[in-house]
């Protein structure tokens, strides 16, 4: 029997509880939170570091502690959600199909919050070279391992790559008696931020490698050692460099990517991040169907993560009030020189409130230099940077009376010099 | 005393185990690792070629051909993932083609249905393939097939028609003691009449322990890219290039999970265990797809993995009871066409070689089913509705790119045949053979496996002794 | 010592230098200077780790101190963590080990486990 529903929003994990959050404080009340795992909350159950919530609650908490305040707002809003609830396919025209232990299920919903999150690149992905032992885990796995189930995965450990959940678990690890003997990064920058270099190696006196990669697993059933080589400018393995490591683990941190089959299945545009192209309400192409948090883009910080989830709960809601209607004519994003990518894709003016949020990554790090937006060729705003790096997220909010005129919306860097 | 002894637990050893089940005997199966399929078996291509290509007359020729024949029954018997989706050879240049007619000729030599075709029918039936091609040779009766549960399943039907199954046991010695052999392992001793070699890349390892051999079989190592699932129909085919003295070269197919697989590269190896991979081989392999299908998106990359053909040095399969030593026969050499040819390699050693030294005498009960697989992702809504009221365990997720449910891994722990292992439980079900290659699901299963096998979490295995996950409580 | 270091109240991580007179630059907020004249004279951390807790889907429960403790305290503090043995119901501010390591600072659960 097919059940009907103003709003599905699948993922009860921080965008989608904000979501929820917000399209309940805005007049929806008939809403369901699809959640696979036993808990909402998402990743951030397995981060019980602190750092989370300085932007949104102004206080530091830990990932649980951030978790049950959201969990509390659905809570106490009285907004349904089932647990291991594990969606199977959607549909352009918005049903939705799940299985549960209580059974198979297809909903009707009228409106769709996409918050699925995302999942790690792992060995797999970037073939590295050698044998593939056990004790080759990616940090959140090791995480999960350590932090919900109390098991550690190795005594000596080498990290690949210099996101923050990398380093943050070299810190775990080492806290919980393992040795952690280098991290490895390819790129000549960390891809962490500073303040986890800081606190997580530099405080244990864990070297950091820059423009080092594993050239080699070793190792028949279990890890045995690991050769890390360093590498030329064209990211290649530098013959002759290579450094042996005697470790019975290879921990990955080597980035997230967003976790996209049921929109991909359905043929919603992708964009670069690997997310789908969303417009100001982060609503993708396909009407009706949003999208927000770490499976539109991956996000450095969860309070954005549910900045984003409250802007595409407000955009279900209007959408579901018959408040976004869809035009012709949109503002088209573009990242220009030096940027990897802009979110959201397009803004419909016409829909859009008086601010209008951008946020996009650089490609490499860079030290002043203006950041530019322009409409077409018109000079909208420049912001000189001291310095800005790929692991933070840039947000910007532009007035949307600024944004009248032809052309495309570009963001790019100009150094200072230039000018 | 048994009967019979086979060593080795690959597809050789699971199609000559699953046909000697339907006589009166005992069989005991002995395998090194603590899974079935877990060498040659599991890292190959998973092609059932169409035998267009092994040289006329030849031993590859006759077990693929009959082989192939095989398929389609004998994946409805085992519930297998099976798919006969044909096979295209391509020339990409003009001098190219006249080796395509030679193919032809041979392919029809071989008695195997081929059909030549020109490059505008073949850009017709595979629009991803490289605009350059020239023509291309269609194999209607080639396919792919599910490795892992081909091997799995023919061992289950085995066991549940009475044979004997012994994983991580290691063969050291082979003694002809009059009538019958004593086998050594590093468990126990055993005594049967007849021995059968099925050992892969150890087969001449194992012939040795019992005879002078005059050949040899050496490791040869391919390379692999997974691709996820990514889009359906990118090519419908199995994607050769023309055929070379390496082999059948680099080719281009979507597997019956819906993946891609690009390779394998072919590389001569001395260590028997080598499965590493490396990253020049690897982009040399990108290198030479691409040429077939130039615009594959590797950024869809999930794995890479690489195998070990048992390559004779007699250039064909080595079938035979040992001339100096009766009642030791050898498969020895099984390189590709290998697991097409397996079935019919199994029904050959049994029906003539094993039928000429102990008198078969044929069982009543014997079932050549499995108990059928479900797979709750693939059913329509209602039947997936029945099966979860039936049993809730069907209703929850362990795995999420794959879709695989607590019901089906518990069905898999409950069969006859032991999944022991992560990658055991991996290889039936495909929990953790999708994207995030067990990132989410790894800890569910091994918890599981703990709980099944009443073992500490501590002792549970990703493959081979001593590749445990876990090292230690925090607390 | 004048000295620059890395701040790590926020994620911004601004780079700070600190002279002999315990003035600081580089900082984005007072926050920023505030913690680089304890960093000199007497870094903390905040521990973040879990305990054991036997219940239904956790077997673990994750705390914090409720303030930085002495930096040098934070391995002891690990040695104490570990013998702790809870029982739900467990919730957010329950003292989980009173006085850490002699630093004077609770260590509070951070999660609520009902059973």
């Amino acid at each position: 029997m097919m059940e009907n529903r103003e709003l599905v929003i699948i993922g009860g994990g921080s965008a989608g509880m904000a979501a929820a959050v917000s399209a309940y404080d805005q007049g929806i009340r008939d809403i369901l939170i699809l959640e696979r795992g036993p808990f909402l909350g998402g990743i951030l159950n397995q981060c019980i570091h602190n750092g989370f919530g300085l932007t949104y609650f102004k206080e530091e908490l830990t990932g649980p502690e951030f978790l049950t305040r959201f969990v509390k707002q659905v809570q106490e809003r009285g907004i349904a959600y089932e647990l291991n609830a594990n969606v199977t396919a959607i549909s352009k025209d918005k049903q939705v199909s799940y299985v549960s232990q209580k059974g198979a299920h297809v909903i009707q919903a009228r409106a769709i919050v996409m918050a699925a999150g995302c999942y790690e690149r792992n060995a797999g992905a970037i073939g590295i070279p050698g044998e593939r032992p056990a004790g080759v885990i990616t940090a959140g796995q090791a995480q999960l391992y350590l932090n919900e189930y109390g098991y550690l995965v190795g005594k000596k450990v080498f990290i690949l790559g210099s996101g923050d959940i990398g380093l943050i678990m070299a810190r775990r690890m080492t806290l919980e008696g393992a040795k952690v003997l280098g991290v490895a990064e390819i790129m000549p920058y960390s891809n962490g931020l500073n303040r986890n270099i800081q606190q997580c190696l530099i405080d244990f006196g864990i070297p950091l490698y820059l423009s080092h990669t594993v050239s080699k697993v070793i190792g028949k059933g279990k890890l045995e050692a690991i050769e890390i080589s360093e590498v030329d400018d064209k990211l290649n393995v530098i013959p002759g460099t290579a450094e042996r490591f005697e470790v019975d683990t290879l921990m990955l941190s080597i980035g997230l990517i967003p976790n996209n089959d049921l929109l991909d299945k359905i043929g919603v545009p992708m964009s670069s991040t690997r997310g789908s192209k969303v417009n100001e309400h982060m609503e993708t192409e396909v009407e009706g169907i949003f999208s927000c948090g770490n499976v539109l883009h991956v996000h450095d910080l969860v309070d954005y993560v549910v900045e984003e989830g409250k802007v595409a709960g407000l955009g279900a809601a209007k959408y579901l009030k018959g408040e976004l209607k869809r035009h012709e004519k949109l503002l088209h994003t573009k990242a220009g020189d030096g940027i990897g990518y802009v979110v959201p894709a397009a803004i419909d003016l016409l829909n859009a409130e008086d601010k209008v949020q951008l946020k996009f990554r650089v490609r490499k790090p860079r030290k002043d230099v203006y950041v530019e937006y322009r409409l077409g060729d018109k000079l909208l705003k420049r912001m000189l940077k001291p310095a800005i790096i790929p692991s933070e997220m840039e947000i910007i909010s532009l007035d949307k009376s600024l944004l009248e005129g032809e052309g495309e919306l570009t963001v790019s860097l100009v150094d200072k010099e230039a000018k | 005393m048994e009967d019979i002894i086979i060593i080795g637990g690959g597809a050789v050893g699971a199609f000559v185990a699953r046909n000697l089940s339907r006589y009166e005997l005992n069989v005991l199966v002995l395998e090194k690792e603590n899974d079935v399929g877990d060498a040659t078996s599991m890292a190959n291509s998973a092609i059932v070629h169409s035998g267009y290509d092994p040289v006329p007359g030849t031993k590859k020729a006759r077990f693929n051909v009959e082989g192939n024949k095989m398929f389609p029954k004998l994946c409805e018997e085992l519930d297998v993932e099976f798919e006969q989706c044909g096979s295209l050879t391509l020339a990409i240049e003009d001098k190219q083609l006249q080796m395509l007619k030679d193919l032809e000729a041979r392919g029809k030599e071989n008695g195997v249905p081929v059909q030549l075709l020109s490059g505008d029918e073949v850009k017709a039936l595979e629009p991803n393939v490289t605009p350059e091609v020239k023509g291309g040779l269609l194999c209607p009766t080639a396919g792919i097939v599910n490795p892992f549960t081909l091997v799995a399943h023919a061992f289950e039907n085995a066991i549940d028609n009475g044979v004997k199954l012994h994983l991580s046991e290691e063969v050291l010695g082979i003694e002809k003691k009059g009538d019958h052999f004593v086998v050594k392992t590093n468990k126990g001793l055993y005594e049967a009449k007849l021995v059968i070699n099925c050992a892969g890349v150890a087969s001449e390892e194992i012939a040795k322990m019992v005879d002078d051999i005059p050949w040899t079989v050496h490791p040869r190592k391919g390379e692999y890219y997974v691709l996820d699932h990514f889009a359906p129909g990118f090519v419908n085919h199995v994607l050769f290039p023309l055929p070379s003295e390496k082999g059948k070269g680099i080719l281009v197919t979507h597997t019956t999970s819906g993946n891609y697989l690009v390779g394998p590269s072919s590389e001569w190896v001395e260590d028997k265990d080598d499965h590493s991979t490396d990253k020049e081989t690897l982009n040399n392999v990108r290198a030479q797809a691409t040429m077939m299908v130039p615009n594959i998106p590797f950024r869809e990359q999930i794995r890479t993995f690489a195998g070990l053909r048992a390559t004779p040095s007699t250039h064909d399969f080595i079938i035979e009871e040992s001339e100096h030593t009766p009642g030791f026969i050898n498969c020895a050499g099984i390189e590709s066409p290998g697991l097409v040819s397996s079935p019919a390699i199994g029904r050959y050693v049994v029906e003539e070689l094993v039928r000429a030294k102990l008198p078969l005498k044929e069982k009543k009960d014997f079932n050549p089913r499995v108990k059928k697989y479900v797979s709750v992702a693939k059913l329509p809504e209602e039947e997936k509705e029945r099966l979860i009221k039936e049993n809730p365990h069907y209703g929850e997720m362990i795995c999420n790119c794959e879709k695989v449910s607590l019901g089906e891994i518990e069905d898999v722990l409950s069969r006859s045949l032991p999944a022991l292992t992560i990658k055991a439980v991996k290889k039936r079900t495909r929990a953790g053979f999708g994207k995030c290659q067990g990132g989410f699901c790894q800890p569910k299963v091994l918890f599981l496996l703990a709980k099944h096998l009443g073992v500490s979490p501590l002792d549970v295995l990703y493959d081979r002794n001593g590749s445990q996950i876990l090292d230690k409580e925090s607390k | 010592m004048a000295t620059d270091m890395t701040c790590i109240i926020c994620p911004r991580g601004c780079h700070l230098h600190i002279d002999d007179d315990l003035n600081v630059t580089g900082n984005s907020c007072p926050r920023g200077a505030a913690y680089a004249r304890q960093e000199v004279t007497d870094p903390r951390r905040t521990l973040t780790t879990t305990v054991r807790c036997h219940s239904e889907l956790l077997e673990v429960c994750p705390v914090k101190t409720i303030a930085p403790i002495p930096k040098g305290k934070v391995f002891d503090a690990m040695k104490e963590v570990n013998e702790v043995v809870l029982v739900p119901p467990v919730h957010i501010g329950d003292v989980v080990k009173a006085n850490i390591a002699g630093a004077g600072i609770d260590l509070v659960a951070t999660r609520d486990i009902e059973k």
